[in-house]
């Protein structure tokens, strides 16, 4: 801590002490904004331990681990899991190829409609989700397209590209171009350069937005109402089973999508700093 | 082919968005002045008075929602700021950490955390019981289906949004630019107003944007913990569109919602000349 | 996780944008081009009703395949931890084999997904569905999407069903559907803070402000508004629409209503949220049963009475299949098994018998519970309940569009 040292001469015993003051009560504002922001996810955990007689999961009844086994008593549950997957799995493939493709061209180059892609890039962040959802949802009907899988990885994709594109193209305009010259200097052809220099340098780039797209997938409600169709994800059967009363059954999905995310966010965490 | 290049590397990525966001859009449009319902079938009309019928029918729901967005927005700024700073300049080491935590309870889905509220905010609930028993609250206050339990909803639904862009624009302040001030005797609170602050406009800005535009547009809020005076412009568009069928009405009504943000970004932006900060934030 | 918190992807936000007036201003002239060229409309999808012999005509050529799928609301079928016991019998039975989903949550939700795909003609994935009575059902009928039933293959409807479910208004001679189940939309309220109800009155009474829940249905809120005014809605017209809007704008406008619930009414009654409620019997029977102290009433002004229907969508692939079934749970011994289930009103007379011998027969927890089931009349309604009872008025579609242009506002605005 080098500024109380160098502007010792200016700083005040009483100053100091304030300003330490000052710093504690801003820590402990953060840790209460921190415990605000956990208060319900504690409380969807522990409520899938209850041992609730009731069809109704809302008053403590006592500890139990029965449910983790009796998550196969809502199939329908199940299968809205396993759609959120295949829809997310293939909406990341898509989105990484294409949004890493944008990136690179919009780091990399200047040419002519680069600032209506970016325009475009902005709206399709900037826009409020519902509108997003139902314009689409007007191009289906307009166009005769049915609902369902299909129309919900369109959507997808549509609004996790230009997250992957930003990333990408912020990793792009970093790069260290010198490399590349170096090895094209070498010989190597363009392609080579590209797939054995540039992508790997990139990659940490590439592989933040993969993930960014997959989380955007899995969690996404409003944009994915509008144009499901008859393909229910976890999300549209929560809410769907809100008003029938959510079981216990769906508190433990939630914890285990919730450890699979902790999971995931840690690793990136570690190798980031192994990477920095 | 070298000049090529850029072009074919959009052209997915480009195509995609041109097909799924410019041209729905243009069909929203459309729709929005056709008339009819879905059982006999929509008929272009160029109905342009349907935008006046729209706008004077459902004036209160917009009005609320853009005072929600606003309201929202304030308290979350006033709320991520501190944290933001306090995890820029004095998370040390642990910065990810702290970053990590405060994304970490988005992993849950967000109908699941808006239910869970529902859950702890109950009349007679974890939170409110003890506070009334202890005789700290009347008998019959309650939170759920008041506007403070949507705001709330709101604020802790998109707060993220608020504090990762200004923690980010305050990282990339350099702690030698506040020592050198305080080498020029200013004060603790003078080289934050003069110096911090006006560096970390650009992650406001942001951030303000992140978090208005869907608090405004957001209808699961209302429709989980609000009340009959707490309807948003959302839960209208999802009647008319999901409900009714009523095409033209829903697709005008999100069209002018859609123009609303706009007009309110360009002209904040305008405002606060944020291009001259964003392009020097850049550097 | 949002990736709008991801701090790369910010970095790369907050960098400069080269956007520029003019590529706003060439994006907008090629919309307004594309404006003017798509200026199409939706086809309409309005269908002529079958004729008598075609009837015929559609079922001669139909055969019985073994498979079944059927769509269904949740929690509506006897459950015995993953096993639907009166599905096993009827495979046991028939050897048609059964696939279950309990893929309905509202009506409105699921019609919405299946008209698209009934309108071009695809399957829907199910050969069985169960709509409520209202605007969906009288949309899917107007416009054709439901197979016309062979009554000759129903022989235990015909035998067993009770007359208040036989020949629907909306459904005339039971054209397109039976029953699955019965229920009524009465007046639910917690007696430690609510005296006893007897009238619709209590539901505007100030005394419960801030406590009062009503439902979000416009079908359901209008009925009651016309009760309260003493209106029959089979007879209503649009004047008496209007004066039942008023009573329920009256009614918002005072702050009475703390919210229009779904069914999420439940939970807010037996947590204390609110005090009195429109209430389903279903529901509020299994919140008694589950040892609450609430109480449910038919209001003297009246109540509504309402069927969840099996119907077969016109593209089903296995339409003799789900007729099968349709007939088979009219058998006194499986509607008796859904009852004691399902909790709500069956459309099978002679099922209280039944459950008073199963009664008989079980022992502790499970005979009390059953008891319970025959005793209640909110699943064995009296006679002068059902004689208040009325259903939701049948709407044409302008009708329909008055209509809802005078409710939605009130409880969906």
């Amino acid at each position: 801590m080098s500024a109380p040292a160098i502007a010792g001469t200016n700083a005040r015993p009483a100053a100091r002490g304030r300003s330490r003051l000052g710093d504690r009560l801003l820590k402990a504002y953060v840790w209460l904004i921190l415990a605000w922001l956990f208060v319900p996810i504690a409380v969807m955990v522990v409520f899938g331990f209850n041992d609730t007689r009731s069809k109704s999961n809302v008053t403590w009844q006592g500890f139990t681990l029965r449910w983790w086994g009796r998550l196969d008593e809502y199939p329908q549950m199940i299968e809205s899991v396993v759609n959120s997957l295949q829809v997310a799995a293939l909406v990341t493939l898509i989105t990484t190829v294409i949004g890493t493709l944008l990136g690179l061209a919009l780091g990399r180059y200047r040419f002519r409609g680069q600032g209506a892609t970016n325009l475009a890039m902005f709206a399709a962040i900037a826009s409020p989700e519902i509108v997003m959802g139902a314009s689409l949802l007007s191009l289906f009907i307009s166009a005769g397209v049915k609902t369902g899988f299909a129309t919900v990885v369109v959507a997808h994709v549509l609004f996790s590209l230009s997250f992957v594109a930003i990333t990408v193209r912020a990793r792009v305009i970093g790069l260290d171009r010198s490399i590349e010259e170096a090895a094209r200097d070498l010989g190597a052809s363009t392609w080579t350069t590209f797939w054995r220099i540039t992508f790997p340098m990139i990659l940490p780039g590439v592989v933040a937005g993969a993930l960014l797209a997959f989380a955007l997938s899995i969690d996404d409600f409003v944009i994915t109402q509008f144009t499901n169709g008859a393909l229910q994800t976890f999300p549209l059967w929560i809410f769907g089973a809100t008003r029938n009363g959510v079981p216990p059954q769906v508190n433990i999905v939630g914890t285990l999508i919730f450890a699979v995310g902790v999971a995931i966010a840690v690793i990136n965490s570690v190798t980031a700093r192994r990477r920095t | 082919m070298k000049r090529l290049t850029p072009y074919l590397l959009i052209l997915p990525g480009g195509l995609w968005l041109a097909i799924f966001l410019v041209v729905p859009m243009v069909f929203m449009a459309s729709v929005s002045l056709q008339e009819g319902d879905s059982l006999n079938g929509f008929v272009q009309t160029f109905n342009v008075g349907i935008y006046g019928d729209v706008l004077a029918q459902y004036r209160t729901q917009f009005l609320r929602s853009a005072g929600y967005g606003l309201i929202g927005t304030l308290i979350a700024v006033v709320l991520a700021y501190p944290m933001a700073y306090w995890i820029a300049f004095k998370g040390g080491e642990r910065k990810s950490t702290y970053l990590l935590l405060v994304l970490l309870p988005f992993f849950v889905s967000f109908v699941l955390r808006t239910v869970s509220w529902k859950f702890l905010l109950a009349d007679d609930g974890m939170v409110l019981a003890p506070l009334k028993s202890a005789g700290l609250l009347p008998d019959d206050f309650h939170v759920l289906q008041t506007t403070t339990a949507v705001v709330g909803g709101l604020v802790y639904n998109y707060l993220p949004f608020m504090i990762l862009p200004i923690y980010v624009a305050l990282e990339r302040v350099d702690p030698k630019v506040i020592e050198a001030a305080q080498d020029l005797y200013a004060a603790r609170r003078q080289a934050f107003t003069r110096i911090v602050l006006p560096l970390s406009l650009p992650g406001v800005f942001a951030g303000v944007l992140m978090t208005f535009v869907p608090m405004t547009a957001d209808y699961v809020n209302a429709s989980i913990l609000g009340g009959p005076d707490n309807t948003m412009i959302g839960n209208i568009i999802q009647v008319e569109y999901l409900t009714n069928g009523d095409y033209p009405t829903a697709a005008a009504l999100s069209f002018a919602l859609m123009a609303a943000m706009l007009i309110g970004i360009f002209a904040y932006a305008r405002a606060l000349g944020t291009e001259n900060v964003l392009e020097a934030a850049a550097r | 996780m949002d990736p709008r918190t991801n701090p790369a992807f910010l970095r790369g936000m907050t960098q400069s944008r080269s956007v520029t007036r003019r590529d706003a201003l060439r994006l907008g002239g090629l919309s307004a081009a594309g404006l003017a060229l798509a200026a199409c409309g939706v086809e309409g999808k309005r269908v002529a009703p079958p004729a008598r012999d075609a009837v015929a005509e559609y079922w001669a050529s139909k055969r019985k395949n073994g498979t079944l799928r059927f769509a269904n609301w949740p929690l509506y079928i006897d459950k015995d931890g993953k096993r639907y016991p009166s599905l096993e019998m009827f495979t046991a039975d028939t050897g048609i084999k059964v696939t279950y989903q309990e893929a309905i949550q509202d009506v409105g939700t699921f019609f919405g997904k299946v008209q698209p795909l009934l309108a071009a003609g695809n399957d829907i994935g199910y050969d069985l569905m169960v709509l409520t009575n209202g605007f969906q059902l009288n949309r899917a009928i107007a416009l054709g999407y439901l197979v016309p039933l062979d009554h000759s293959k129903l022989p235990n409807f015909a035998a067993n069903a009770s007359s208040a479910v036989k020949d629907p208004a909306w459904d005339p001679n039971n054209t397109h559907t039976i029953p699955w189940t019965v229920g009524v939309t009465g007046i639910a309220y917690n007696p430690k803070y609510v005296d006893k109800v007897t009238s619709m009155a209590d539901l505007w009474n100030p005394r419960y402000k801030g406590k009062i829940g009503m439902m979000l249905d416009t079908q359901e809120a209008a009925n009651f508004g016309m009760f309260a005014l003493g209106i029959d809605p089979d007879a209503s017209t649009e004047a008496d629409w209007k004066k039942a809007g008023a009573k329920l704008k009256e009614q918002r406008d005072a702050g009475l209503v703390r919210k229009y619930y779904e069914n999420d009414y439940v939970d807010a009654l037996a947590r204390g949220d609110i005090w009195i409620t429109m209430a389903w019997s279903g529901d509020i029977f299994q919140q008694v049963a589950e040892g609450k102290d609430l109480r449910f009433v038919v209001p003297e002004e009246g109540g509504t009475i309402w069927t969840d229907n099996m119907c077969i969508p016109k593209t089903a692939q296995n339409p003799v299949d789900a007729l099968t079934l349709m007939d088979y749970v009219y058998q006194p011994k499986i509607a008796t098994m859904l009852v004691e289930y399902i909790n709500y009103i069956t459309p099978v007379t002679a099922t209280r018998e039944l459950v008073l011998a199963d009664a008989d027969k079980a022992t502790g927890e499970k005979k009390a519970s059953l008891k319970q089931i025959a005793e209640s009349p909110l699943i064995f309604p009296s006679e002068a309940d059902m004689a208040k009872l009325r259903s939701y008025k049948t709407l044409t579609t302008a009708q329909e569009k008055v209509f809802q242009d005078i409710f939605q506002p009130i409880t969906q605005g």
